[in-house]
């Protein structure tokens, strides 16, 4: 955190001075380790193990707070008796087939859940026999698109609040983590069971009634292929512990990236439409009812998502979405599997997809794998890139690495490049949705410089002449275009769109104006909305992502500085911070609470609950939407108003977290016959090979991560001088064993290789960087920030060229944080000799020729 | 200034006839030392921004002297930073005036091997062109067993995530129409 | 400073580096750069990878007026709890070593007594209301004296230039009520600013808390008004000794028997003064 978010880490330094233990998990020695009370050196892709041995220590030693489990998880809930644990088949989980690489996931619902209303429809994953043809890997993108509120189950669960029926989900957890011992967790993790068990009773002593306990993530615990299953692991330990919808609790994420919330809010990604709706499915969505139907739960506030869809459909059709034509809703197009970014380069790579833009993104140097993303747009007809300076993605056609291989020639590349120079964050008007998920807006300072505009200019004016093209067309297909509502106010000497007035769209209006609130949506049209947990953003017609009363004048909860989603909600399900009975589980974490005199909650924040429904409040039979929730169940956007320590639904991957080795790991793993996760998502070809398990050939850990200094894959940091002399080149961090094991000098050069290919880099080497002994065995780790490529001030060759495409199959994200290399000193060979090194490599482990 | 004025800004002089008998301090003080001030104070105008870098959210003021920017630095009326910015936020003047920075379009030809100039409204005309194009090639109206699909896969989009909102609006809703699903971001990487 | 002879004297104003909380981030040094457009590093020479840790500006200089230092230190596992400092990993035998990873940022110290002043032929350097050491580049011939006087090896000539440069604590800044461009940046406060009677009781508060918690190697460095320097302006709590962060243990002014020298010369400054013109004379060409 003090690596990558200094600023907030300020407050981390606050707690520490007021008497807070801060302890960083972190295979690498950070600037973060440095200012922690302890520094756990886990291996790089054993967080599940080390997780999972904190939730056996808690359930092991009746140190749960007992009284927030009960009330408000899914603890007691019954599960079918045909249910099987990883505990029962050596790593998986029932419903596994092997031939498809998938889960069934029909047995792990509640006893009593109808498991499937209508054949094919209820399902989170596309079945075998209904997959469109033609994907390369055809997982399909269900899981994920549950962002804002978990799966759905069509049926409240049978609950045993004595915990102790045997197959409630208390006793299935206790089962299922019964072998993560202390013992297990050191022969995994590399740590010894003294440190594990100083971090276990520190945790479990600052949880409870009185105290809480956060955890703060970032992609080191994503950057995984079972990534959904680490925050999955959090979850859990996190309720077991009553640390959800507190003050100084929480799983906090700290994104990377100025408005990284705010892309996945307002997605720019395949399976979402804004606010989490999910993209429909050619298989399951013939019409808006089967998609609302579908997808929203009955009870809970997802009930209300027809609302929310229609909504969005009026902001997009306006006058042309009407009830009888189902809203539009036939002009979305439909998906058939994953289209997500590496399913895009292989459709790059075998000629189907022709045509790319980038806008403000790297994927030559940040994205895993990074040859492939270059040979996939050396293949394109066109490729637009905007950017603020020539990054390694417009110019991969002149000077990227495989030009010097010989693997490309520029005169061969068909790819046609536009380069459009973009606008700086001072040079346009809009909103970021930061981590906690404020909106703040960021006011124009001055005009772009040349022919540089903002990314809002490009897309309205070339929405704009596309309309204008397809204006008399009557091809059934431009409908959607030629119908789109389109008319922004733009203004100034570059015709650039009001921003503000996206922003009001964004927030949506009804017959009355502005809208103030979600709760204010209907299903009948009257109301258009373009992203419903944004509506209020823009209450009052003012924007209230600009609101900036100083923090100076405020309490510390800080309302009037921005805009959270939704409501303005600082924290989030903030209704478990009361007992069931609306009373604060203490004075000393008092947050929100059931004012009787008032007949309503109060809080310094926004509660996150309806207003005035009583603590005891029961809901009537057959009862919808929020409504269907009672005055204690305050997960309010979850079916069945419960947080989930098991998940019935809703994941492809298995109900628990359970630990799996990375893809490439250079040990076996001791809980299971399963080596990896079963569920993976593997892709092939010949510059997608994988190293092969506990191979001597590439026989060490690596894992990248990045520094204060730069930014991502550089392209806003590399090009200027004060960050590029503060760390002037790519460099590699290996421990003093490791050194003297491979012959590196302090200062020297190294060469790095996968099967992928081979880089060079500096050496640093460190006592910071330390062997662990796992599996018996000295591990040794390289570190390798990612930051670097040819172009800019500060170069080197990009440590993502290294990794392997292989995913998370809920969210199809890369495991960029664990993966095995050779590493010997010297530098790298030029030319055609590069690639012929990789190939030895390849030969001596085996995998030449390879396909997967 | 007059000789007299540069007598008596004369160091020697004024450590002389001073209070500053050492000569080290006041009477060493040069006039442009007087009139030194923070430039900020000249700005002709002061703008609320937010740091693009991550996603802490740091509050920025931008100074602007003569259409240009003067300085940014931490705004301390924000409760998140309090006025704090970390090397790259500090840097972010930079970001805006980097000397690399490209201000034209460049336009690189199929097999092209050098970079050529475009004006923004050609390149904005092709590019539609291509759209469009592409669009018509590439478009599925169903499965092969009849079952709609309205798309094209043809067309492919990357984000970066200092994007704005509605900037990120735009695009899904122009994207969504044209019917392009493979639109993705930095979120998923 | 009635002896500096300003008709509105100010507090002493200074820095308080507290290096216990420092995180190394660099925010100082580039907060610093762009407040007091300090060049960059100018050519690939200087582009290059120290391996001194994360440090990769080397030292203060003409055009480093902030450097973060970054110590890595094995420490032996049995006093790793003590330190308020991590061990990496965990050693199961309690003869293992540990590492810590010290940083702090460095600053010039704005001496009571300051050599660079007291030998600066031509008035470039003076003493500011705030008690504070600058240099005026309107003045300055590059004479480069100031650069061996400085106890610290702060000041140095900027070689495109050919003039002397240094921290100037913001005077600019400070002057219009702004806390210096460093201090405002930094994320954790490490470096305070403020009047420096103030800062020294803070520090001294500090410290003590610190060896209340069991970090008995914290202690302080340039506070002392009695040191060879007269005490910093700047000064900072330290977690080891000075030498290990590449301060000088036990720093003098090397012009401390000047002040004296100066007064016996009486009737010779006029002398002086005629050097001074010369050189001042030789600024202006």
């Amino acid at each position: 955190m003090a690596e990558c978010h200094p600023v907030g880490f300020q407050w981390v330094m606050e707690a520490k001075n007021r008497g807070a233990k801060i302890i960083h998990v972190d295979p690498r020695f950070t600037r973060t380790s440095a200012l922690a009370h302890e520094h756990v050196a886990l291996r790089a892709g054993s967080d599940i193990a080390f997780l999972g041995g904190l939730i056996n220590y808690v359930l092991g030693n009746g140190k749960e707070f007992r009284d927030y489990v009960v009330a408000y998880t899914n603890a007691g809930a019954i599960l079918r008796e045909d249910y099987a644990d990883a505990e029962d088949l050596d790593g998986l989980f029932s419903g596994f087939d092997p031939q498809t690489g998938r889960y069934d996931v029909t047995t792990w619902a509640y006893e009593g859940a109808d498991p499937a209303p209508a054949a094919g429809e209820r399902e989170l994953w596309v079945h075998p026999d209904e997959e469109h043809g033609g994907e390369h890997h055809g997982r399909s993108a269900r899981a994920e698109s549950y962002g804002s509120g978990g799966a759905t189950v069509h049926a409240k669960p049978i609950i045993d609040e004595t915990l102790e029926h045997p197959r409630c989900v208390f006793q299935v957890l206790k089962r299922h983590y019964a072998r993560y011992t202390p013992e297990a967790v050191a022969d995994i993790c590399g740590v010894s069971t003294r440190q594990f068990l100083d971090v276990a009773e520190a945790i479990t002593a600052n949880s409870g009634r009185r105290r809480t306990t956060a955890w703060v993530y970032s992609v080191g615990w994503t950057h995984h292929t079972v990534g959904v299953q680490y925050i999955r692991a959090a979850s859990i330990l996190q309720l077991l512990l009553g640390n959800i919808g507190r003050p100084g609790g929480g799983i906090l994420a700290l994104r990377g990236h100025a408005s990284i919330q705010g892309s996945t809010d307002i997605p720019t990604l395949f399976n979402i439409l804004p606010g989490y709706i999910p993209m429909p499915h050619a298989h399951q969505h013939l019409d808006l009812d089967m998609h609302v139907g579908l997808d929203a739960g009955a009870t809970g506030f997802w009930g209300n998502m027809r609302s929310y869809t229609v909504s969005l459909l009026k902001a997009w059709w306006g006058e042309h979405a009407t009830e009888d034509n189902d809203f539009r809703f036939d002009h979305l197009p439909r998906l058939t599997g994953d289209h997500g970014t590496y399913q895009t380069v292989y459709n790059q790579l075998s000629g189907k997809c022709k045509g790319y833009f980038l806008v403000g993104e790297n994927p030559a140097v940040g994205s895993a794998n990074g040859k492939l993303q270059r040979l996939g747009m050396a293949n394109l007809d066109w490729l637009v890139v905007r950017d603020l300076q020539l990054i390694e993605s417009a110019t991969f056609w002149r000077d990227g690495p495989e030009i010097d291989t010989g693997e490309l020639a520029t005169e061969e590349i068909g790819t046609e490049v536009f380069f459009l120079p973009a606008a700086s964050h001072v040079e346009k008007d809009g909103s970021f949705t930061n981590t906690q998920r404020l909106l703040q807006w960021h006011h124009k300072a001055i005009e772009p410089p040349g022919d540089s505009r903002s990314d809002l200019w490009f897309y309205y004016h070339l929405g704009r002449i596309i309309k204008q093209r397809l204006r008399d067309s009557t091809d059934p297909r431009d409908r959607p275009v030629r119908e789109l509502t389109w008319s922004y106010p733009a203004h100034g000497p570059t015709d650039e769109p009001d921003a503000e007035s996206v922003l009001a769209e964004i927030n949506g209006s009804g017959p009355d104006g502005p809208l103030s609130a979600y709760t204010e949506l209907t299903d009948d049209g009257s109301t258009s909305c373009g992203c419903w947990i944004y509506c209020g953003v823009y209450a009052g017609g003012q924007n209230h992502a600009a609101d900036r009363v100083p923090g100076s004048e405020q309490d510390w909860v800080a309302a009037r500085w921005a805009w959270a989603w939704p409501a303005n909600r600082r924290i989030l399900y903030n209704r478990a911070s009361a007992d069931p009975d609306g009373r604060p589980w203490s004075e000393r974490k008092r947050y929100v609470w059931w004012d009787a005199e008032k007949a309503k909650w109060v809080s310094p924040d926004v509660p996150d609950f309806e207003a005035t429904k009583p603590p005891d409040y029961v809901p009537p039979e057959n009862a919808q939407a929020e409504d269907a929730l009672a005055g204690n169940d305050p997960f309010i956007m979850q079916t069945d108003g419960k947080a989930w320590l098991f998940a019935p639904a809703g994941l492809t991957d298995g109900p628990l977290p359970t630990h799996y080795e990375p893809h490439e790991s250079p040990v076996d793993n001791p809980l299971y016959a399963q080596q990896a996760s079963p569920a993976r998502q593997l892709f092939g070809g010949e510059h997608n090979r994988y190293n092969p398990v506990g191979s001597e050939v590439y026989p060490y850990a690596f894992t990248t991560y990045r520094l204060t200094e730069h930014h991502t894959a550089g392209g806003m940091s590399r090009a200027l001088p004060y960050l590029s002399e503060l760390q002037p080149e790519f460099f590699c961090e290996v421990s003093p064993a490791l050194a003297e094991e491979t012959g590196l000098e302090h200062g020297g050069w190294a060469t790095i290789i996968s099967a992928r290919t081979a880089i060079e880099a500096r050496v640093l080497v460190t006592e910071r960087m330390k062997p662990l002994r796992v599996r018996g065995r000295t591990i040794h780790q390289v570190g390798l920030p990612y930051h670097w490529g040819p172009n800019g001030l500060s170069t080197g060759d990009s440590a993502n060229d290294l990794l392997s495409v292989v995913l998370d199959p809920n969210v199809h994200i890369q495991e960029a944080k664990a993966a095995t290399c050779d590493i010997r000193p010297g530098r790298r060979p030029r030319g055609g000799a590069l690639p012929e090194l990789v190939r030895e490599y390849q030969r001596r482990a085996g995998i030449e020729g390879s396909e997967t | 200034m007059g000789i007299r004025q540069w007598v008596e800004g004369w160091p020697v002089y004024r450590q002389l006839t001073g209070a500053d008998r050492l000569g080290l301090g006041a009477a060493a003080q040069s006039e442009r030392s007087r009139q030194w001030h923070a430039r900020t104070e000249d700005a002709d105008d002061v703008v609320r921004s937010v740091c693009p870098y991550c996603a802490v959210g740091c509050g920025q003021r931008v100074y602007v002297k003569d259409g240009a920017v003067s300085q940014i630095e931490g705004d301390p009326d924000s409760p998140i930073s309090r006025g704090r910015l970390c090397p790259k936020g500090a840097a972010s003047k930079q970001l805006v005036t980097s000397p690399s920075r490209v201000h034209n379009v460049l336009y690189r030809r199929p097999y092209g091997t050098e970079w050529e100039s475009l004006s923004l409204d050609a390149a904005m005309d092709m590019i539609a062109d291509r759209v469009i194009a592409t669009r018509r090639e590439t478009w599925e109206d169903t499965d092969e067993n009849g079952v709609r699909l309205n798309r094209t896969e043809g067309i492919a989009s990357l984000g970066g995530a200092t994007l704005d909102n509605e900037e990120n609006y735009l695009m899904k809703k122009l994207y969504t129409a044209l019917g392009a699903v493979q639109i993705e971001n930095q979120a998923r990487i | 400073m009635s002896e500096s002879g300003y008709a509105d004297a100010q507090p002493r104003m200074g820095f308080f580096t507290d290096t216990s909380v420092c995180i190394g981030c660099k925010a100082c040094e580039v907060a610093c750069k762009e407040w007091n457009l300090v060049p960059a590093a100018g050519d690939a020479s200087d582009m290059d990878l120290l391996g001194l840790s994360y440090d990769n500006t080397g030292d203060l200089g003409a055009n480093s007026w902030r450097h973060v230092a970054f110590v890595e230190q094995q420490v032996p596992a049995s006093r790793v709890d003590n330190l308020g400092m991590p061990a990496i990993g965990a050693p199961e035998q309690e003869d293992e070593a540990g590492v810590r990873w010290l940083m702090s940022s460095d600053v010039c110290k704005h001496c009571t007594h300051a050599a660079c002043l007291d030998v600066c032929p031509t008035g470039a350097l003076f003493r500011t209301e705030f008690d504070t050491v600058v240099v005026q580049p309107d003045i300055c011939n590059g004479c480069g004296y100031c650069v061996p006087a400085c106890p610290y090896g702060v000041i140095e000539k900027r070689e495109e230039d050919g003039r002397a440069f240094k921290c100037t604590l913001c005077y600019d800044r400070i002057g219009d009520g702004l806390e210096p461009a460093c201090a405002q940046a930094c994320p954790t406060d490490s470096i305070q600013y403020g009047e420096l009677d103030e800062l020294r009781e803070r520090a001294e508060l500090r410290k003590q808390a610190l060896h209340d918690d069991g970090v008995t190697e914290a202690r302080l460095y340039g506070d002392d008004p009695d040191d060879g320097v007269g005490g910093d302006g700047a000064f900072f709590l330290l977690l080891d000794e000075p030498e290990a962060y590449g301060l000088p243990p036990d720093p003098v002014v090397t012009t401390r028997d000047l002040p004296a020298m100066w007064r016996r010369a009486g009737a010779a400054a006029l002398g002086v003064a005629a050097a001074v013109v010369a050189s001042f004379a030789g600024a202006r060409r």
